[in-house]
Formats: C-alpha cells, sequence, structure tokens
C-alpha cells in the first residue's frame, strides 16, 4: 500500500525565535530551518512501514516556495521514495493546505496518510483533522503506535487520561505523537543518492482551488516575561516564603 | 449572537476546563449553549444545568457519541452549526481531535488555542510554544474556535438551565473504539490542580517518583513530569506538562530536577507562583521561577516533605 506523508518546513527547534520589531510578525531571516520534528516522526513511521513489507511506497509532499524541496530531499533521505512539492510563495491558512493536500489524495490514492499532530510554528494542531474530514477518512490523531491489520489500522493515541485505542477503517489518516518512534538520521549515501529521486513540482494554482485566506494575522508580540525570583539557601527559608510570603500553602 | 460551547466530559463528570470555555464563550458576547455529546451520560448534563452563564444544555445522549469519536462527533456538531455564529471547544485531547473536522466540513479555518478574546471575530492565541503571541482575525463567517483554559477563569456552577434532548445519531461506521488504558489516580488532575509538582530528568528513573508523592499528599497536589522525564519512559505520557503536553496554571508549580527547556516552560510559566528544585545554577528553569533552590533533589525532596 501506498503511504503519503505532508511534511512543513519549520524553523529549528533549537533556534529560539524572535518578534519583529515593527509587531508585524517573527523574524525569520537567516535563521537555521528544519523538518518540523512531528513530520519527522511521520516520515520515519512510513518508512518502517515500508520496511516491515507493509508499505509498497512512502511519498512526501510539502506545500511552499522552493526552499521546502530542502525538507522534501531530507525525507527522500530518511526513504522515501519519492517528492511531490506543491508550489506557493503564500502563507496559506490550515484548511487550505488542507484542501491541496486532498487534491494529492485523490491523484495518488494513498492507504495511509501519516502527518505530524502539529507544526511547532503555529501551533495549530488542524491539518490532519481537516485532510481526514474532507477525505471522509477516520482519523487516529496524537498517535503512539500504529498496528496495520489487514484493512485496518488500530492507533493507539496519547489522549488526557492516558492511552485510547481505536481501530479505523482504511484508508485513513494518522497524526503522530512524540512516543511514535525516534526518527532515524539520513547516512551520507542516503544524502546523496536522495538528489537523485523523483521530486515533482506543482504549482499550487494548478488545482482549480479558491485558496484565499481565512485568517488575518494583526500583530505578533513578545510574551510577558516573567521576573526572575529569589534562591532560598534552605528548604526552611523556601517554606517560610510559600507560607506567609507567597500563601499559596498554609 | 448565539454561541455553542461544547461539554468536556467522560459520561460520568462535567471536566472544569469546561466552566473556562464557556467563560471565553461569556467574553465573545451572546446566548450560549452547552453540548453534551456522550452515552449515559445523565450525571454530566445535570451538572451542565447548573453553568452559570448559559442558556440551556442540549443533550446527546446516544450510543454513537459513547467515546466522542471524532468521526461521529464532527458530523453532530456540524448539523448543529447552522444555529450559531460561534463554536467553541477546550483545548484538550478530544476538542483538539474533533473540532478541526467540524471547522473543515464547515469550509472555515479553526482559531486554536486562544487565550484572550478581542473582540467577537479577533483573538489571541500562542504560537512558537508560547515565544510569539499572535492577534489573529477570523475572516470566516462561522468561527470556529478550542479555547486554552488557562487563559480564562472559571465560571461559578450555582445556575440553573433546562435540558433539551436531542435525537441526533452521527455513525460514521469507519472507526470504532478498541480499548482504553487510564490513568488511575487518587489525586487530583493535573489540568485542575491547584498545585503541580513536576518531576524531570533530574529524577533519574520512575522509582524515585515516590519522592514526588509525600509531597503531593501534604499538598494536594498532581504530579507531572517533562519531556524529558516521559520520554525516557521514567512515568506516563499523560503525565507530561508542556507545548506538546498539557498546559497547567496552578496557584503553585514545583519543578523538581526539570532544567527548563523552552518546551516545558511553554506549559507552565502561567503559574501564579514557580518553585525550582535543581543542583544546576545555570538551569534556565531558575529564569522563571519565583523561588529557587539549588541543591540535590535527593536531599531537599524528604527535607521538604517533613517541614510541610
Amino acid at each position: 500500500m501506498k503511504v503519503l506523508v505532508p511534511i512543513k518546513r519549520v524553523i529549528d527547534y533549537n533556534v529560539k525565535v524572535r518578534v519583529k520589531p515593527d509587531n508585524s510578525n517573527v523574524d525569520l531571516a537567516n535563521t537555521k530551518m528544519a523538518i518540523n520534528p512531528f513530520c519527522e516522526i511521520a516520515v520515519e513511521e512510513a518508512i518502517r512501514l515500508k520496511e516491515a513489507g507493509v508499505a509498497s511506497e512512502v511519498i512526501v509532499v510539502s506545500i511552499g516556495d522552493k526552499s521546502c524541496q530542502e525538507q522534501l530531499r531530507t525525507g527522500l533521505a530518511l526513504g522515501a521514495d519519492r517528492a511531490i512539492q506543491i508550489d506557493t510563495d503564500e502563507s496559506l491558512d490550515s484548511l487550505n493546505i488542507a484542501k491541496l493536500l486532498q487534491k494529492i489524495v485523490e491523484e495518488e490514492q494513498p492507504q495511509l496518510v501519516i502527518l505530524g499532530k502539529q507544526a511547532i510554528d503555529s501551533d495549530n494542531n488542524q491539518t490532519g483533522q481537516m485532510l481526514a474530514a474532507l477525505t471522509g477518512m477516520p482519523q487516529g490523531t496524537f498517535a503512539s503506535k500504529v498496528v496495520v491489520d489487514d484493512d485496518k489500522v488500530n492507533v493507539t493515541r496519547e489522549v488526557d487520561g492516558g492511552l485510547q485505542t481505536l481501530a479505523l477503517n482504511l484508508p485513513a489518516i494518522v497524526t503522530t505523537d512524540l512516543r511514535l518512534n525516534e526518527p532515524r538520521y539520513a547516512s551520507l549515501p542516503n544524502i546523496m543518492k536522495a538528489k537523485r529521486k523523483p521530486l515533482d513540482v506543482k504549482p499550487a494554482s494548478e488545482f482549480g482551488l479558491n485558496l484565499s485566506a481565512r485568517t488575518k494575522l494583526l500583530s505578533v508580540t513578545p510574551p510577558a516575561t516573567r521576573q526572575a525570583g529569589i534562591v532560598v539557601e534552605s528548604i526552611d527559608e523556601l517554606v517560610e516564603k510559600l507560607k506567609n510570603e507567597a500563601k499559596v500553602i498554609s | 449572537m448565539s454561541i455553542l460551547v461544547y461539554a468536556e466530559h467522560d459520561n460520568s463528570t462535567l471536566k472544569n476546563e469546561t466552566l473556562k470555555t464557556v467563560a471565553a464563550a461569556q467574553a465573545i458576547g451572546g446566548d450560549i449553549t452547552l453540548l453534551v455529546a456522550g452515552f449515559q451520560c445523565q450525571s454530566v448534563v445535570d451538572a451542565a444545568t447548573k453553568v452559570n452563564g448559559i442558556k440551556q444544555v442540549l443533550v446527546a445522549d446516544n450510543a454513537a457519541f459513547e467515546h466522542q469519536l471524532a468521526e461521529n462527533v464532527s458530523l453532530l456538531v456540524t448539523e448543529l452549526a447552522s444555529d450559531y455564529q460561534h463554536i467553541l471547544a477546550t483545548a484538550l485531547t478530544t476538542g483538539k481531535n474533533f473540532m478541526p473536522r467540524v471547522a473543515a466540513l464547515l469550509d472555515v479555518t479553526q482559531i486554536s488555542d486562544i487565550i484572550a478574546v478581542e473582540s467577537a471575530d479577533t483573538f489571541v492565541r500562542p504560537i512558537y510554544a508560547g515565544n510569539a503571541i499572535a492577534t489573529v482575525q477570523s475572516l470566516d463567517e462561522k468561527k470556529v474556535i478550542t479555547v486554552r483554559t488557562t487563559g480564562f477563569d472559571a465560571v461559578a456552577t450555582d445556575g440553573q438551565c433546562e435540558a433539551v434532548a436531542i435525537s441526533n445519531s452521527n455513525d460514521a461506521g469507519n472507526s470504532s473504539h478498541v480499548s482504553d488504558e487510564l490513568t488511575v489516580s487518587e489525586r487530583p488532575d493535573l489540568g485542575a490542580a491547584s498545585v503541580v509538582i513536576s518531576g524531570g530528568r533530574g529524577m533519574q528513573n520512575g522509582e524515585n517518583f515516590k519522592l514526588l508523592e509525600g509531597i503531593a499528599d501534604k499538598l494536594g497536589a498532581a504530579i507531572g513530569a517533562s519531556r524529558a522525564a516521559v520520554d525516557a519512559g521514567f512515568v506516563a505520557n499523560d503525565m507530561q506538562v508542556g507545548q506538546t503536553g498539557k498546559i497547567v496554571a496552578p496557584d503553585l508549580y514545583i519543578a523538581v530536577g526539570i532544567s527548563g527547556a523552552i518546551q516545558h516552560l511553554a506549559g507552565m510559566k502561567d503559574s501564579k507562583v514557580i518553585v525550582a528544585i535543581n543542583k544546576d545554577p545555570e538551569a534556565p528553569i531558575f529564569q522563571v521561577a519565583d523561588y529557587g533552590i539549588v541543591a540535590d533533589l535527593f536531599d531537599a525532596l524528604p527535607e521538604l516533605e517533613s517541614k510541610l
């Protein structure tokens, strides 16, 4: 079966983001970019399914300008078979991303679509669920375990109270949580090989969709900073402060 | 304007977080309807009718909603949506799961995890793990919103309103519930506790989390953990506090052996008072702590327990 993995290019998770002085957005100029960590887990899961003989082909897809080809090549170096870039200079809302992905799902007919549960830039946690709704597929979000069993996939999900396991009819959508797997590093020979793997570029305008903005970003500000407090010398002093100064214990 | 708020519950208890989502709905302004979708959930309905500030409770008590599967609940909410301009759910795992599905079915984008309401169409939400705060205007006619509860104070529960049963039974038929592995604990829920004590990588193993239990018992605290401690297998995933785990804002947060990665801080920096216990004086956690103590946690914890 075919597995489709949509991935996003985001700021490297080790880089602390800065807000632009005019509060129009964050400043990503000259910032190190990387594949979104949750998306990397999604790629890894798809490749493991291929290695286990469950998946026959792994396709990575990303939406953005030419720069996201870098992340697609990373996906190919990790073991994906081919890549699709949906080319656009616009920063699209999640719903529009999901609509473009729906078109790719219709073209490619994957049995499983694995996405990261959220991107670490916009923190929306919605594209996978939206794609599931648009394609009419069932969804297993925040997955910590994925087991394909014939025409079903069992997904164990990280939920507030612990873990929940669902059985979904294929084709289905899975979004990854942190504990699903630990992604591998791409080896140098695989990075070289990835350069020769197919990467299709499709202009977003080709899909005949209305991709007009659904939201308007009015401002971006730094968060309120917390003042560092004091260092106490002893547990006695700590307990005294909590009781009499902060008054949070009695 | 009318607003539909989805009640977060487990068929027996209405979660306290719902009261905060109702507060967010009040900040938008309008007639508020609370939807209880579940199965054999009368006790939730009873609690829901006492929530202040709401006009009525809609009750969809049906086997199709027993596990609140996203496929089924999203069909239900979409069916009800025509009567409302705003649809709100709590940004916990249930709401995060089905709400974007509702948004897509209604052809709108979702405004996720709002922490403040500027106006009926403009909302404030953290991005980049809370390292930036965005003010976003929704251009869609209908607003589908999830609410981060640390931004709002719970409404009271001494009200009285009517519960109206609806007969909707939406079964998409493409997913089923297999099993739950829920953590059973006598302690308060992480999201609702007024005191939280969390352990990090410095705890060294799961066994050492027992050192937190005595203190938690004395303070009536919930026990949390950093991602490092969960990833290392010390404790279960549902204890993770942080950007991708639980977001908490208790009166008192005690971070033990937690260095203070930005992803962890994003989950607890709105706590009223933060205490850090760490043997590394350079640990970033001390930059957000009101009270820090540089000490070996294996000495500090037993002493703290004995002195509370």
